[in-house]
C-alpha cells in the first residue's frame, strides 16, 4: 500500500520534472518555433476537455463549440488592448471569460436542449457560425469588435507586472517569451485535467453519462435533464472561455479566422480520435492532432526532396490528406478512440461480438 | 392519514384519432399491490406515461399522496415519490450495475459542481452515503455480487431487478412496474413474485401492469381491467375473474 503510494509519488515527480524541462529540451533540439507549437497544443487541450464535458461526457454532439474560444478571445481582445483603451489585468479578464463563455453556453444551449443526435449538430454548428458572423460585423454601425481586421496589439500575459512576451533572467537561465507561455498553459491545462476528473467521478459526472446511456430513463430517476445538460454546456464553454484568452494574450491579435466551423470540427477530432468521454485519451488525442500536423509541415519538404529530388506534394494539401487518411484508419480500426474508457472499448467489442 | 395513495380522477390521452385513454379514473390505496391489465393495446403503458410524465393527459388529473400531483415533467413525478420501471428495459447499459442505482439517487442528494470540484467532506460524506446506499439496494433485490458489472451484460431476470433496485434508489412512495415478468421463466417470475411481496411487506405501495394473469391474480389486492381505453372493471381479482365484461373482453379464453 505504502509502497504503491509511493510509485505514484514518484511517478507524479517525474512526470512533473519532465513537463518543466520539456522546453529546454525541445527548445535546445528542435528549435524556440517548436516550443511554441507545444504551446498551441497545450490550448487545443484545454479545448478538447472542455468539449469533451459536452461530446464525451453528455453526449451531446456540439459542432459549434469553436464560438466559446471566440468569446474567451474576444473578451479578453476588448479589455486589455487599446481598441477602447481598457488595459484590464490577467487575473480579472481570464476569470471574466470564463463566466461569460460560461453564460453564452447557457445561452446556445438553452434552445437546444429539446434536441438530439444530428439536430442537436446542425443548430449548434449553426450557433458557431452566428457568434463568428457576429464577430466579423459588429464593427459598424458601432465599432465593437473591429470586424474582419481583427483586433491587434492586445496587452500580453503579465503576471505580478512580469511580461510573458519577453525573455525572462532568472538566476542567469533565459525564459523566452514560449516557455513562459509554456508553463501558464501547462498550469491551467493541469487545473482543467484536475477539474474534469473531479466532475466526471461525482453526482454531476455520473447523471451527464445518464443523459448519454439514456434520456427517458435519466428523466424517470428524477434528473432534471435541461439543468444538468445546461450544466454540461456552461462546464464545456467555460474551459473554452479561459483557452480562448489565454490564445488572445499569446498571439496579442485575434481575428474572426480563427474561429471557423474546421476548428470546431478539429476539436471534434481530437476527442473522437483520442477517445470520447476518457480524459487521458483526449489529452492524446488534443496533443497528436496538434502536433503531428506541424511536424508534416516541417518535414514534407525535406523527406520529398531527400526521396524524388523535388517537392511533389505541397505540404498543406499532404497534410489534410493525411489527415482524411488518418481519420479513416482510426475509425476503422480503433472505433473507440486510440485510447478509449476501458467501459467503451469493451462496449465496442460487444458490439462487435454479436 | 389519507387512505388513498393515488387518485387517478377521468384521464383522457388521445393520438391523433386514436382514443388510446377515455375518462379512466382508479385509485390506489396505501399499501396494496394494485394490478392494471387489459389485452394490447387497451391503454395500460399510455397510462403509466401519463402518470410518469412522459405523455399529458389531455384531461383529468392526478391526486398523489394528497396534493394534486404536478405531472409537467417526470422528474418532477419521481420528486414527488412515483418511481417506474419500463416494459423495454431501459438501463445506463455502459455503467455497471452500482453507478446505475447511483444515478438512482441524484434525486436526493445535492452535490453540484463546486462540491464535486473541491470534494469537501459534505461531498465525500454524500458520495459514500450514495455508495452505501446503492450497495444495500443491490443486495435487496439479490445481484449484490454484480455490482461492478455493466449493465447491458447483465443476465435478463437481473437487469429487471437492477431496474427495480434503481427505481428504489428515487425513495418512491409508488412503485409503478410495466411488465416486469415479460419475458421471464417460471422461475425467475416465482422470485420476482417473492420481490414484490417484500416490497409492499416494507411498505411501498405497488402499482403493475401484467399480462401474466396468474401473476397478476395471485399477487393482486385489487385489479382494474382496461380495455379500449375505457376501464371496465375494478375490484378484487376473484369479482373482476367472474365479471361478464371482462370475461369477454380478455379472459374468455384464459378462464374457460
Amino acid at each position: 500500500m505504502i509502497t504503491d503510494r509511493r510509485k505514484a509519488l514518484m511517478g507524479m515527480v517525474l512526470i512533473g520534472v519532465a513537463l518543466a524541462l520539456l522546453p529546454f529540451l525541445v527548445g535546445k533540439g528542435l528549435g524556440n518555433s517548436w516550443v511554441r507549437v507545444l504551446d498551441f497544443a497545450l490550448l487545443y487541450v484545454m479545448l478538447a476537455l472542455g468539449l469533451n464535458i459536452v461530446v464525451g461526457f453528455a453526449g451531446l454532439l456540439d459542432l459549434g463549440y469553436i464560438a466559446f474560444y471566440a468569446v474567451g478571445a474576444y473578451l479578453y481582445a476588448l479589455l486589455a488592448s487599446p481598441h477602447f483603451g481598457l488595459h484590464w489585468p490577467v487575473w480579472a479578464v481570464l476569470p471574466l471569460g470564463a463566466l461569460v463563455a460560461g453564460l453564452f453556453g447557457v445561452l446556445l444551449g438553452a434552445p437546444t436542449l429539446r434536441l438530439r443526435g444530428d439536430y442537436l449538430a446542425i443548430v449548434t454548428l449553426g450557433f458557431g457560425e452566428i457568434v463568428r458572423i457576429f464577430i466579423n460585423n459588429l464593427n459598424a454601425p458601432v465599432n465593437i469588435t473591429n470586424g474582419p481586421q481583427g483586433i491587434s496589439q492586445i496587452d500580453p500575459v503579465r503576471i505580478a507586472g512580469v511580461p510573458l512576451s519577453k525573455t525572462l533572467e532568472v538566476f542567469g537561465i533565459g525564459f523566452p517569451s514560449v516557455y513562459l507561455y509554456y508553463y501558464l498553459f501547462l498550469a491551467l491545462t493541469l487545473l482543467i485535467v484536475f477539474v474534469s476528473i473531479r466532475l466526471e467521478d461525482s453526482r454531476i459526472g455520473r447523471a451527464w453519462v445518464a443523459i448519454r446511456e439514456d434520456e427517458i430513463a435519466a428523466k424517470a430517476c428524477g434528473i432534471d435533464t435541461r439543468n444538468v445538460k445546461l450544466l454540461a454546456f456552461a462546464m464545456g464553454a467555460t474551459f473554452g472561455g479561459v483557452a480562448g484568452g489565454l490564445f488572445a494574450g499569446f498571439q496579442e491579435f485575434v481575428s474572426p479566422e480563427s474561429f471557423g466551423l474546421m476548428e470546431s470540427i478539429m476539436v471534434l477530432c481530437m476527442v473522437v480520435l483520442g477517445g470520447m468521454g476518457h480524459i487521458p485519451g483526449v489529452i492524446l488525442g488534443g496533443l497528436l492532432l496538434a502536433i503531428l500536423p506541424e511536424a508534416l509541415r516541417h518535414g514534407a519538404v525535406p523527406m520529398q526532396q531527400a526521396a524524388f529530388g523535388r517537392v511533389l506534394l505541397d505540404p498543406e494539401s499532404l497534410r489534410m490528406l493525411l489527415f482524411g487518411l488518418a481519420l479513416i484508419a482510426v475509425m476503422l480500426y480503433r472505433p473507440a478512440g486510440l485510447w478509449p474508457e476501458a467501459r467503451r472499448k469493451r462496449e465496442f467489442l460487444a458490439e462487435k461480438a454479436k | 392519514m389519507n387512505e388513498l395513495l393515488l387518485d387517478a380522477q377521468s384521464i383522457s390521452k388521445s393520438f391523433g384519432g386514436v382514443r388510446a385513454l377515455h375518462d379512466v379514473s382508479l385509485s390506489i390505496r396505501r399499501g396494496e399491490i394494485y394490478g392494471l391489465i387489459g389485452p394490447n393495446g387497451a391503454g395500460k403503458t399510455t397510462f403509466f406515461n401519463v402518470l410518469t410524465g412522459l405523455y399529458t393527459a389531455d384531461r383529468g388529473r392526478f391526486v398523489f399522496d394528497g396534493a394534486p400531483l404536478n405531472i409537467s415533467a417526470p422528474d418532477e413525478v419521481a420528486a414527488a415519490g412515483i418511481a417506474r420501471t419500463f416494459q423495454n428495459i431501459r438501463l445506463f447499459a455502459n455503467m455497471t450495475a452500482l453507478e446505475n442505482v447511483m444515478v438512482g439517487r441524484h434525486l436526493r442528494t445535492s452535490a453540484g459542481v463546486v462540491g464535486a470540484v473541491l470534494r469537501n467532506r459534505a461531498t465525500r460524506e454524500e458520495e459514500a452515503a450514495i455508495a452505501q446506499r446503492a450497495h444495500e439496494l443491490l443486495k435487496y433485490v439479490g445481484i449484490h455480487r454484480h455490482s461492478n458489472i455493466l449493465a447491458r451484460h447483465l443476465a435478463y431476470g437481473d437487469q429487471r431487478r437492477l431496474e427495480i433496485a434503481r427505481a428504489l434508489a428515487t425513495e418512491p412512495k409508488l412503485l409503478a412496474l410495466d411488465e416486469p415478468a415479460a419475458g421471464m421463466n417460471a422461475t425467475e417470475t416465482g422470485a420476482l413474485k417473492k420481490l414484490i411481496e417484500a416490497l409492499r411487506a416494507d411498505g411501498l405501495t405497488l402499482l403493475f401492469i401484467e399480462h401474466d394473469v396468474k401473476l397478476v391474480m395471485g399477487l393482486c389486492d385489487r385489479v382494474a381491467v382496461l380495455d379500449y381505453g375505457e376501464k371496465i372493471a375494478e375490484d378484487v381479482p376473484a369479482e373482476v375473474q367472474r365479471d361478464a365484461k371482462v370475461i369477454e373482453a380478455y379472459l374468455g379464453g384464459v378462464v374457460a
